[in-house]
């Protein structure tokens, strides 16, 4: 954190010099271990088993905050009796179907009832819940909702608050974490067992009534084929601890773009619709109502996902969109299986995909398996480039790794490439949600130079010469474009559209035009536009809340007048936890809302994330639905239950609970079960240049016998497009390197300052050498593991450079997110610079073949 | 220049008689640095900004002098960064005003070995012609019998780093075309 996020790391030391005390666990020494009270190295792409260890010393030692579990998370909660876990089937859940890769939830659900996912996948359940859907063949991916949003059966799920019934998920979690012993832990993580109960320890003391423990993680956490598993891990120890929704407490991604949680929430990704509302899948006589049928809780905020659809379709189709036409919804394209970036590089490959825009990233040296996405671009008709600089996206063709090695020649690619210059942040007006779900505006300064344009310039115009071209088309494809309401005022000379505006229809307004001021006034009817439902307020009174700064020094500690939070200008979601169930702060120190009996509502430093007026007391009519149906203690107001999930009866598409699998390419078994790896894990269809690696035992896994990881360091950014470029940046950190123990540069021959060469089975890389103490070897499995760390930010463009570490890297992804293992896999490597021209193609075939590596390998479920 | 003025131009001097005995302070000025003043003190206006890098959000004070960007610095009201910026915050007026940044659009024709200039319209004409064709070639009114409206010709990459009305724009603008490939870094 201090690494990356350095200005947000000063509160963490606020916090140290107030006695808290800091703990890192990385598989490196970094300027944040260098300030934490305990650095705790491990093998990278153990976490699962490291937090599970610490689920089983707070279970088994009865260290968790019973009435905060018993209260609000669904411990107490009985499964059913189809349910086997992992230490029941050796390492793998019931439901799974081996030949489809896939699981079936239908054993994981509750006594007596069924539950939809809050978040994840939900398309399995389709069919059956709305008696008319067929399932497009692929459809059966993870679907990330992001935001809650869980339907349950009908009745009430069997609970039993003493924690004590054999199938309660308490007792499940006890015994699916009783192996992970502070030994297992030593033996798979290769950390101490005085370490790791040192850590147990320090965790455990400072949670309960009256301390809070916080989790703060990045894509070391995500960026595996157990990525979201890595975060249950924290959800169920967070939970135990009661450590939720309250102050200091949380799971807090540290994200590492400016919007990248904005892009989220009103998402440039292909599975969600603005608010977390999932793009529909392809499904048979699907209209508005069986979609919504299908995706809707009965129970908690997504009750009303109705309001919220029918108000983004007036959004996108104003007039266009009436009660007679389902709103437009029709209009809405359909999904059959995943479609994320992954999927369209096999897609470019294939040559469906035919034109690519790329705006402000940088896949040619930034995204995994660098090679496969060059190659991908080599073959589109057109490509569109909107970046400040000629970042290695843009100039593949001309001096790319294929054009050195022959593999590619310039003059035999055909796509045509547009590299448009981007307007600055300095340049433009324009809000960025922060990794707090905080908006902030920022103000345009100047103009932007020569032909450079904002990102909303290049869009609405270019969407206005495209309705332009086809207007008069009678065409029902053209019907969507040339229905869309599209348009905004324009200022200046360059008829930059007015960014106010459009944060204006993101808000919503009603039937006169008015500004809304909350989700709660919008309407299934027709009446309400809305663009984003969680960001509905963010322009209320027609003032732009998020331009609000209000200096921190005049307000208290939350500070809810700078800027703006959703939803609602909550800054802490789910903090109906922090007060007990009677509505008390569980202690005068860890106080944030409470409930006023007084005035009867809730009051306190932050505004509640409940219903203001509804009393701890209350319980709801057995027939009431929606936000209803939520009693006043059901402080997770977007989950079906109303309770933080200890176990997860549905929505993962891997498994209820987290479980330690090895990554795709390990240089160890998995010692807790005879499961390798994750089994519902996504590969991509075979490809040459995307080859999976031995592991474990299997015979040619010491072909690659390091564990390798990719990170980030201050003076750069990314893949290095807003970075490379800056000379005070490149002088700070000029070229790519690796960082290696003494000891592995003893065994391998690597000097410090001079070159190495790092090998997978899809790539060789050349990087300087930096020996160093802060990547230890650890003892794992009762050997000596050597670890290779290893910053992304290069490419052979700009001020700095280097070569990519995305070159090692292959696609094989988690099944909720599609995101890459990007965080853990195995290499080998050796001391000089690589080869050059055909040589270095040759380099990676020779460790193919000594490793046996074929289109199989690494691919059994 | 009269004598008085003479000495007590003198360093050692204004250390010896002065409130400044270590010389660390007044009594080490030179003329020069005496009227030094710092480079935003000259600025038109200030304008209110947020880091472009990572996503904690640190405030950023603009400063503008002639309807040039002059400085940049840490915004000191912020409750979240107080008015700090690490080296690449920092570096934020080299990364919008540095010589670096690409100022004109570039076009590569098919085959083609080196670029070459085309104006902005003119660029904007070809795009917009290209997605109508690619979206066309790539268009499924359905998969497996099932109604899908959509088109697999064109994709796009990239949002975390724009703002939330671009990314507004261009999911809206994407899905009304029919394309589905619409993804950002959120994904990586």
């Amino acid at each position: 954190m201090a690494e990356c996020h350095p200005v947000g790391f000063q509160w963490v030391m606020e916090a140290k010099a107030r006695g808290a005390k800091v703990i890192h666990v990385d598989p490196r020494f970094t300027r944040t271990s260098a300030l934490a009270d305990l650095h705790v190295p491990l093998r990278a792409g153990s976490d699962i088993a490291f937090l599970g260890g610490i689920v089983n010393y707070v279970l088994s030692n009865d260290r968790y905050f019973r009435d905060y579990v018993v209260a609000y998370t669904n411990g107490p909660v009985v499964l059913s009796e189809d349910f086997c876990d992992t230490e029941d089937l050796d390492g793998v859940f019931s439901g799974l179907d081996r030949d489809s890769r896939s699981y079936d939830n239908s054993s994981w659900q509750y006594e007596g009832m069924e539950i939809q996912a809050a978040s994840g996948q939900r398309d399995a359940e389709y069919d059956k819940r709305t008696g008319a859907g067929a399932s497009v063949s692929a459809a059966g991916r993870g679907e990330a909702h992001g935001s809650g949003g869980a339907d349950i059966g009908e009745g009430e799920p069997q609970r039993d608050e003493t924690l004590t019934h054999p199938r309660c998920v308490f007792q499940v979690l006890k015994r699916h974490y009783a192996r992970y012993t502070p030994e297992m832990v030593e033996r798979i993580c290769g950390v101490p067992q005085d370490l790791f109960r040192q850590v147990c320890e320090l965790v455990t003391e400072n949670s309960g009534r009256e301390r809070t423990t916080a989790f703060a993680y990045a894509v070391g956490w995500t960026q595996h084929t157990v990525g979201v598993q890595y975060i249950r891990a924290a959800a169920v120890l967070q939970s135990l601890l009661g450590n939720i929704g309250r102050p200091g407490g949380g799971i807090l991604a540290l994200r590492g773009h400016a919007s990248i949680q904005g892009s989220t929430d009103i998402p440039t990704l292909f599975n969600l619709l603005p608010g977390y509302i999932p793009m529909p899948h392809a499904h048979k006589r699907e209209d508005l109502d069986a979609f919504v049928k299908a995706e809707a809780a009965s129970k908690g905020y997504w009750g009303n996902m109705r309001a919220y659809m029918v108000s983004l379709l007036k959004a996108y189709w104003g007039d266009a969109a009436t009660p007679d036409n389902d709103f437009c919804f029709d209009h809405l394209p359909r999904l059959t299986g995943s479609h994320s970036t992954y999927e369209t590089v096999m897609a470019q490959l294939e040559g469906t995909c035919k034109g690519y825009f790329l705006m402000g990233e940088n896949p040619a040296v930034g995204s995994a398996n660098a090679k496969m996405q060059r190659l991908g671009m080599a073959n589109l008709d057109w490509l569109v480039v909107r970046d400040f600089s000629l970042i290695e996206s843009a100039t593949w063709w001309k001096d790319g790794p294929e054009i050195e090695t022959g593999e590619l020649r310039t003059e035999d690619i055909r796509t045509e490439v547009f590299f448009l210059p981007a307007a600055a942040h300095t340049e433009k007006d324009g809000s960025f949600t922060n990794t707090q779900r905080l908006l902030q505006w920022h103000h345009q300064a100047v103009e932007p130079p020569g032909e450079a344009r904002s990102d909303l310039w290049f869009t609405f115009h270019l969407g206005r010469l495209i309705r332009q071209k086809l207007a008069g088309s009678t065409d029902p494809m053209d019907r969507p474009v040339l229905d869309l309401t599209w348009d905004y005022p324009t200022k200046g000379a360059t008829a930059e559209p007015e960014a106010e505006a459009v944060l204006a229809e993101i808000n919503g307004y009603d039937a006169e035009g008015n500004p809304l001021s909350s989700y709660e006034q919008l309407n299934a009817d027709g009446s309400t536009a809305c663009g984003c439902w969680i960001y509905c307020g963010v322009y209320s009174d027609g003032a732009n809340q998020a331009a609000r700064r209000k200096p921190g020094k005049e307000q208290n500690w939350v500070a809810n007048e700078w800027g703006w939070a959703w939803p609602a200008n909550r800054r802490i979601l789910y903090n109906r936890a922090s007060a007990d169930p009677d509505g008390r702060p569980w202690s005068e120190r860890k106080a944030l809302v409470w409930w006023d009996e007084a005035k009867a509502e809730w009051t306190g430093h932050d505004i509640a994330d409940f219903a203001k007026d509804k009393s701890p007391y209350h319980r709801p009519p057995p027939d009431a639905t929606g936000a209803e149906a939520l009693s006043g203690t059901d402080a997770f107001i977007m989950q079906a239950d109303g309770k933080a999930w200890l176990y997860v009866p549905s929505g993962l598409t891997d498994g209820p609970l987290p479980t330690h699998y090895e990554p795709q390419d390990s240089p160890f078994p998995n010692l807790l079960h005879e499961q390798q790896r994750n089994p519902v894990r996504q590969l991509m269809p075979s490809h040459p240049d995307n080859r999976y690696q031995p592991s474990g035992d299997e015979p040619g896994s010491e072909v690659f016998p390091y564990v390798a990881t990719t990170y980030r360091l201050t003076e750069h950014h990314t893949a290095g497009g807003m970075s490379r470029w800056l000379p005070y940046l490149a002088e700070l950190q000029p070229e790519f390197f690796c960082e290696v123990s003494p000891e592995l540069a003893a065994e391998r021959g690597l000097e410090h300052t001079g070159w190495a060469t790092i090998v997978s089975a899809r790539g060789v890389v050349e990087a300087r050498v930096l020996v160093t103490d802060r990547v230890p070897p650890l003892t794992v499995h009762d050997r000596t593991l050597h670890q290779v760390g290893l910053p992304y930010h290069w490419g052979p463009n700009g001020y700095s450079t280097g070569d990519a570490a995305n070159e090692l890297v292959h696609l094989s992804l988690d099944p909720n997110t599609h995101i890459q293992e990007t965080k853990a896999f195995a290499v080998d490597i050796r001391p000089g610079r690589r080869p050059r021209g055909p040589a270095a193609v040759e380099l990676v075939r020779a460790y193919q073949a000594r490793a046996g590596i074929d289109d199989r390998t690494g691919t059994e479920p | 220049m009269g004598v008085r003025t003479w000495i007590d131009s003198w360093p050692v001097y204004r250390q010896l008689k002065g409130t400044d005995p270590l010389g660390r302070g007044a009594a080490a000025k030179s003329g020069p640095s005496a009227r030094l003043t710092p480079r935003v003190a000259s600025a038109d206006r200030v304008v209110k900004s947020v880091c472009p890098y990572c996503a904690v959000g640190c405030g950023q004070n603009v400063y503008v002098e002639d309807e040039r960007v002059t400085q940049i610095e840490g915004d000191p009201d912020s409750p979240i960064s107080r008015g700090r910026l690490c080296p690449k915050g920092a570096a934020s007026l080299q990364l919008t005003t540095g010589e670096a940044r690409e100022h004109y659009v570039l076009h590569r024709r098919p085959y083609g070995t080196e670029w070459e200039r085309l104006d902005l319209d003119t660029a904007m004409d070809m795009i917009a012609d290209r997605v109508i064709e690619a979206r066309r070639a790539g268009w499924q009114w359905e998969v497996d019998d099932v109604r899908t409206r959509r088109t697999l010709g064109i994709a796009s990459l990239g949002g975390a780093t724009l703002d939330n009305e671009e990314n507004y724009l261009i999911k809206k603008l994407f899905t009304a075309l029919g394309a589905i490939q619409i993804e950002n870094q959120a994904r990586v």
